[in-house]
């Protein structure tokens, strides 16, 4: 309201002063254009008031006789009438072609949001009944058919179980993470953070005498501690380096390293394997997508979680293929730094 | 003891202890396991965060009132801050559901152990290290370490706390005094100097070890 004033103000001060030479029809104009550029930016009403405003100021100021609100020639009341009407209905109309876009818009979310629970639902029920089927299904095998199970089968039907249940647990993990992002409930726990040792309990999290191929890590001695989420970081980091164990064929070396560039935190994640699909690059972070092909077992939310925790940081995460083959994901993390390392708190 | 509201993580806990010879009592609310704990005290307290009539952390607020010995916190995964209030209310250790049983009982193992460990032991013992409380010196494979004096202050804390979680502000607390709590960056440096000095391999530690987000463990 007191913007929209404050503006027809301004506008008929300046008109105020170079009416002797624009002369006061052109004021009129100026006026109106003043008002139509509000309706675009304002509400309704700030917008009306504008008009009932301007209207008056164009009467009281510039009308002859000015500094009252009589007119004394019929043409300046037939424009002075005119001018407010068409100010209402400049006011009133963009208001409504708002509205309609509004609509327009809202239909349109409304939309996107079905296509994406859609996808959510098959993608979950797939990923979630998928494990659950497995672990009913040797659960009765087991406890049906005991005595003619062979040793070996029985071990093989438990370490199904075993496998399905991890696989659920890393599923609704994943689910619980995506809400807490969607939720805006995600709160940044910041503390200072050795990111040598973030990477370190990254890689225990892998069992490392399941895969196939190696993990390389170098420790950088000259690393300065950075203030983070150790926590949330670490998950980025254990998501990649599960997606490499994943999506990588056996030999493959998979390398972290990590480094510091003037207030950012670098750390890089690269593989010697087949690389990324080109086309495919873009759409790598993208909620629910997958590889075209790619081997059951993951709802492709991994990576859109992993540049969630990112973006919390208000850092960024970009997957390149590498010259030499295989790819590279390079996370950017602005963060405060700190080089003690000698301490005089004895 | 057991207090927890869901009847299969009950017989999936009571199964595992007893059959590691453990005997097990069973509460399914917290008001009845604050008076089961006051009628048979217990060696150790298996205790819910999410429980039905009251929560796990006015539970344990309750039983820390009275009873010192052992109470290990059982969570669902559901972010660093439940735990660390857990830890800064007094609760010994915690474990996240869903765990592996071979966790619950070396956590159930090693606190057994500190109810029965003697305090005023003067030298103890962990792997190849020999800790001298009286004399403050540390010995690796038999061979003395220069440790400065808050490096020892911090060690002998996580020795005297084995196996269990020491919070970020509880170490500062003890080591550097109220008023510190934030300057976790000393901490870091500390822990990483300790390290080069204790560790095997500082780069993968073993005896201090880092609970993400929560705070450090010695074992």
């Amino acid at each position: 309201m007191l913007l929209s004033s404050l503006i027809v103000f301004a506008v008929a001060i300046g008109c105020f002063i170079s009416v002797s030479i624009i002369g006061y029809k052109v004021v009129a104009l100026l006026l109106l254009v003043t008002v139509s550029v509000l309706a675009m930016l304002l509400d309704i009403l700030p917008v009306l008031l504008a008009a009932v405003l301007s209207a008056l100021i164009w009467n009281f100021f510039f009308i002859p006789p000015i500094y009252t609100f009589h007119i004394d020639n019929t043409a300046d009341l037939l424009m002075f009438l005119m001018y407010f009407v068409i100010a209402l209905v400049n006011a009133v109309l963009t208001f409504k072609i708002r509205e309609a876009e509004n609509k327009v818009r809202d239909k349109e979310e409304k939309e996107n949001a079905i296509k994406l629970y859609n996808t959510l639902l098959n993608s979950l029920s797939h990923e979630l009944r998928t494990p659950i089927a497995t672990i009913i299904g040797s659960v009765d095998t087991l406890k049906e058919h005991q005595t003619q199970l062979s040793k070996e089968n029985q071990q093989t039907l438990l370490n199904e179980i075993d496998l399905a249940a991890t696989r659920l647990n890393r599923q609704v993990e994943n689910l619980l993470n995506m809400s807490r992002l969607e939720t805006g409930m995600l709160r940044l726990n910041a503390d200072w953070c050795d990111v040598n040792e973030l990477i370190y309990n990254a890689i225990q999290k892998i069992e490392l005498n399941t895969i196939r191929q190696t993990i390389a890590f170098i420790p950088s001695q000259t690393l300065p501690l950075f203030k983070l989420d150790a926590a949330l970081m670490e998950e980025v980091v254990h998501t990649l380096l599960h997606n490499a164990v994943q999506y990588t064929s056996e030999q493959t070396v998979i390398a972290i390293t990590a480094s510091y560039e003037h207030e950012y935190c670098l750390i890089e994640i690269a593989d010697n394997g087949n690389g990324f699909p080109e086309s495919e690059i873009a759409f790598a972070f993208d909620k629910f997508y997958r590889l075209p092909y790619s081997k059951a077992g993951g709802t492709g939310l991994g990576l859109s979680i992993a540049k969630g925790f990112v973006e919390a940081h208000h850092g960024t995460i970009v997957l390149k293929n590498r010259n030499t083959g295989g790819a590279v994901f390079t996370i950017r993390i602005p963060a405060e730094t700190s080089f003690i390392n000698h301490l005089k708190y004895e | 003891m057991i207090i927890d509201d869901e009847p299969q993580i009950r017989k999936l806990l009571e199964i595992n202890l007893e059959s590691n010879g453990y005997k097990v009592l069973q509460a399914s609310s917290g008001h009845e396991g604050i008076l089961m704990a006051a009628n048979h005290p217990p060696e150790l307290i298996l205790l819910d965060i999410g429980l039905p009539d009251k929560s796990g952390q006015d539970v344990l607020k309750e039983l820390r009132t009275w009873y010192n010995k052992a109470i290990i916190m059982l969570s669902v995964q559901s972010g660093e801050s439940d735990i660390i209030t857990a830890l800064d209310n007094g609760a010994t250790d915690y474990l996240t559901k869903p765990f592996r049983t071979g966790e619950l009982l070396a956590r159930v193992r090693s606190c057994m152990r500190r109810n029965n460990s003697d305090e005023s032991k003067s030298v103890s013992h962990f792997g190849n290290l020999q800790i001298d409380f009286v004399a403050r010196t540390v010995k690796k494979d038999n061979v003395l370490v220069k440790l400065t004096s808050t490096e020892f202050n911090l060690l002998s804390l996580f020795a005297k706390n084995e196996g269990r979680v020491l919070t970020h502000q509880y170490i500062l607390k003890e080591i550097w005094g109220v008023g510190y709590q934030t300057e976790t960056q000393y901490l870091r440096v500390f822990v990483a100097q300790l390290r080069k000095k204790v560790e095997v391999n500082p780069n993968q530690p073993e005896r201090l070890v880092t609970e993400s987000g929560v705070g450090y463990r010695f074992s």
